[in-house]
């Protein structure tokens, strides 16, 4: 199949794509899935954060 | 081979825009919204598309495009599980169940590095200080990796040495990373990955069509199987398109095991657990961001990953249908109908006559020769032979060293104008790896370490000097790294090392402490300390490869290179296979029985709403 002899290697190769569209499909499907909100704890992490990386 | 050397107008040009548009991003992204904690801050979303390739960029070096390219280069397209993996495992996994409950436990416990993480959630200043110490000493090495990737491609690219490449190249890392480069600018991060995105399309692209097509080029190198060189054919190499032989208790197996255990599952697994990446989960807005950047980070990396293990296993026919002719005299038939043999390499001295050309072992360089045309010609003492034309893989005119083949393939085989743009992409995927390399290191060692160690507040001017000075120190270590180890298929295994390191040392504390109430402190650090005191054992004692170039088993054996050096195939088993599932049975049974965490700290950790302020704690 594809010129591979190896059913191992056809496997590797044709799952890096298989694993590709699931990914899309998995992105797709649950793209407004999840909530999406910004806690106050979040907010404090990131100014934290910033600053943190400001110092260095 | 060295590659096309000097530079044109037209390569300067390509070379200043791609600089001034760096610029341009970055100090558009210093005066407004510049990284994900900016755009947090704002309570605004960075794109996902933005978030994802910015990620991958982090994710993808030179030396998974040259490094491990180049491997697929030697060993063949067996590497594509690791691109599966990537895929599978370092995104989806990664993204889909790791990603939040990242996120959510760093937020609560206000972690701004994985030693702080994993500190905070075991209540341990004895777990952060040992995750911080083990990235300070050991992320250089993976920074090494990244920057002899990026040399070596500029040495064949440009025709200069690799010294002066490596000089270069650690200049531009220090202006890069030293002043202000540290700072996430996500849009240049993003700049950077859709170069190097445009550059493996193309690549990809270019390679099959050459090659007559995706069939028709897998089968030439399906058919190149008997020009293997007989070294990797004794290990278990079958050809480009077939995995190794598999097995246990010969040497025949031996590459098997280092192409699964080492290239395959340390950096395939080992994935999960990068202090660099798990920290990015922080800087993400919410579980709905996180959903959408696993398309786009699984297009990336199969991108990333998969062209250059293609694109480097087929390199092998696109040398053998284009390359430049060797000239040699048959030592040995292999094959009389598509007429190929072992030939005796030759060159023509200053008087014209045939002279054998010498290997690295001084004697007379023999390979597997695709025999184009057949002559007469005179040897040295005036005596006339058959002198035989032909090609060869990409293996012969690297000379077996890995490392060259991307590089080689690049200068060779593309237009000129794509080496300046790979070039680019592959100066694009070091910097922003090596930046967040770097980070890493600077807060390890001022956050995890001097601030632990010392007892001193966060932010406190000492402290920021220790990140600072962190951050120069890795940058000088992964240079002499970079200068002084060059053998073998380095790249690759220091970054599988370090991949591995962190996967035996980490994972089980990391995704226990994640999701499981009844993992103790004691139980982390001992998980933390016996993933890598077996793991270092097993690079000094055992994996025959790392022991060898350490030195210290030869001591201790009287010279064998590896305290297994008699018993086929442990010798090139990676330490992860045995380092791994030790730590994780080492997590499992101390945590059974010690003290469990008191309520109120894993309610901190776990709840689904909490206020960040009644939870927060100091690291006991």
């Amino acid at each position: 199949m594809l010129g591979i002899p190896d059913p191992w290697v056809i496997i590797a190769y044709l799952g890096c794509i298989l694993m590709t569209i699931v990914s899309l499909i998995y992105g797709l499907a649950r793209r407004n899935a999840a909530p999406d909100e910004v806690t106050p704890i979040d907010r404090d992490w990131a100014i934290e954060e910033r600053k943190a990386d400001h110092d260095l | 081979m060295t590659g096309q050397s000097g530079l044109g107008w037209i390569d300067i040009l390509v070379i200043l825009l791609y600089v001034i548009a760096t610029g341009y991003l970055g100090w558009l992204g210093y005066r407004g919204t510049r990284s994900a904690a900016d755009f947090l801050v704002g309570g605004r979303s960075a794109h996902p598309i933005i978030m994802a390739v910015s990620y991958g960029a982090t994710f993808i070096s030179t030396a998974a495009i040259v490094g491990f390219g180049g491997v697929a280069g030697l060993f063949g397209m067996s590497l594509l599980w690791l691109t599966f993996l990537n895929i599978g495992v370092g995104i989806f996994i990664a993204f889909v169940f790791l990603g939040e409950p990242t996120r959510r436990m760093g937020h609560r416990l206000g972690a701004h590095t994985f030693g702080e993480l994993l500190g905070l959630r075991y209540q341990s200043r004895a777990v952060q200080i040992f995750a911080g110490a083990l990235v300070f000493l050991f992320m250089p090495l993976y920074s090494a990796a990244v920057m002899t990737g990026g040399s070596i491609f500029a040495a064949t690219q440009f025709g200069i040495d690799f010294e002066v490449a490596l000089l270069i190249f650690a200049l531009i890392t220090a202006a890069y990373v030293v002043p202000g480069g540290l700072k996430a600018v996500m849009y240049t991060d993003t700049l950077q990955g859709f170069v190097m995105i445009t550059a493996m399309i193309f690549l990809l692209w270019y390679t099959y069509s050459q090659l007559g097509g995706i069939g028709e080029a897998h089968r030439f190198l399906t058919d190149m199987a008997d020009m293997v060189p007989a070294k990797l054919q004794a290990i278990g190499h079958q050809g480009w398109t077939e995995m190794p032989a598999f097995g246990w208790g010969a040497n025949s197996y031996n590459l098997w095991w280092i192409v699964v255990s080492t290239i395959i599952l340390g950096v395939g697994i080992g994935v999960l657990a990068q202090p660099q990446l798990a920290v990015r989960f922080m800087t993400v807005r919410s579980r709905r961001e996180l959903d959408r950047a696993v398309p786009i980070g699984a297009v990336f990396i199969m991108l990333m990953t998969g062209t250059p293990f293609i694109v480097g296993s087929l390199s092998n026919a696109w040398f053998a249908q284009h390359g430049p002719l060797l000239k040699g005299q048959v030592e040995q038939v292999m094959d009389t109908e598509k007429d190929r043999a072992m030939v005796g390499l030759m060159r023509q001295n200053d008087v014209g006559a045939w002279t054998p050309i010498l290997g690295k072992d001084e004697k007379p360089a023999v390979v597997p020769l695709i025999i184009t045309t057949r002559e007469q010609a005179a040897d040295a003492s005036g005596e006339s032979f058959e002198l035989v034309s032909g090609r060869s893989s990409i293996i012969t005119y690297v000379k077996g060293e890995a490392d060259q083949i991307i590089p080689t393939f690049i200068s060779t085989a593309l237009p000129h104008w794509f080496g300046i743009i790979f070039f680019l992409a592959m100066l694009a995927a070091a910097m922003s790896t090596m930046s967040s390399q770097f980070h890493t290191i600077g807060t390890a060692a001022g956050r995890d370490l001097y601030e632990q160690i010392s007892r001193k507040p966060h932010g406190s001017e000492p402290s920021l000097l220790a990140m600072r000075l962190a951050v120069v120190v890795g940058l000088l270590v992964a240079v002499t790294i970079s200068y002084t180890v060059r053998e073998g298929y380095v790249i690759a295994r220091f970054t599988a090392i370090f991949f591995g390191l962190c996967a035996a040392a980490f994972m089980p504390a990391f995704i226990g402490g994640l999701f499981f109430k009844g993992v103790t402190r004691a139980g982390a650090l001992a998980s933390m300390s016996v993933g890598f005191g077996v793991s270092a054992f097993w690079l000094v004692f055992i994996k025959s490869a790392e022991a060898k170039a350490i030195g210290l088993v030869q001591l201790v054996t009287g010279g064998k290179p590896s305290l297994l050096a008699d018993v086929p195939n442990w010798p090139v088993v990676d330490p992860i296979v045995i380092a791994l599932p030790l730590s994780a049975l080492t997590l499992i049974i101390v945590s059974a029985l010690t003290r469990k965490p008191d309520e109120a700290h894993l309610e901190q950790c776990f709840a689904s709403a909490s206020n960040r302020n009644r939870y927060r704690v100091s690291a006991s």
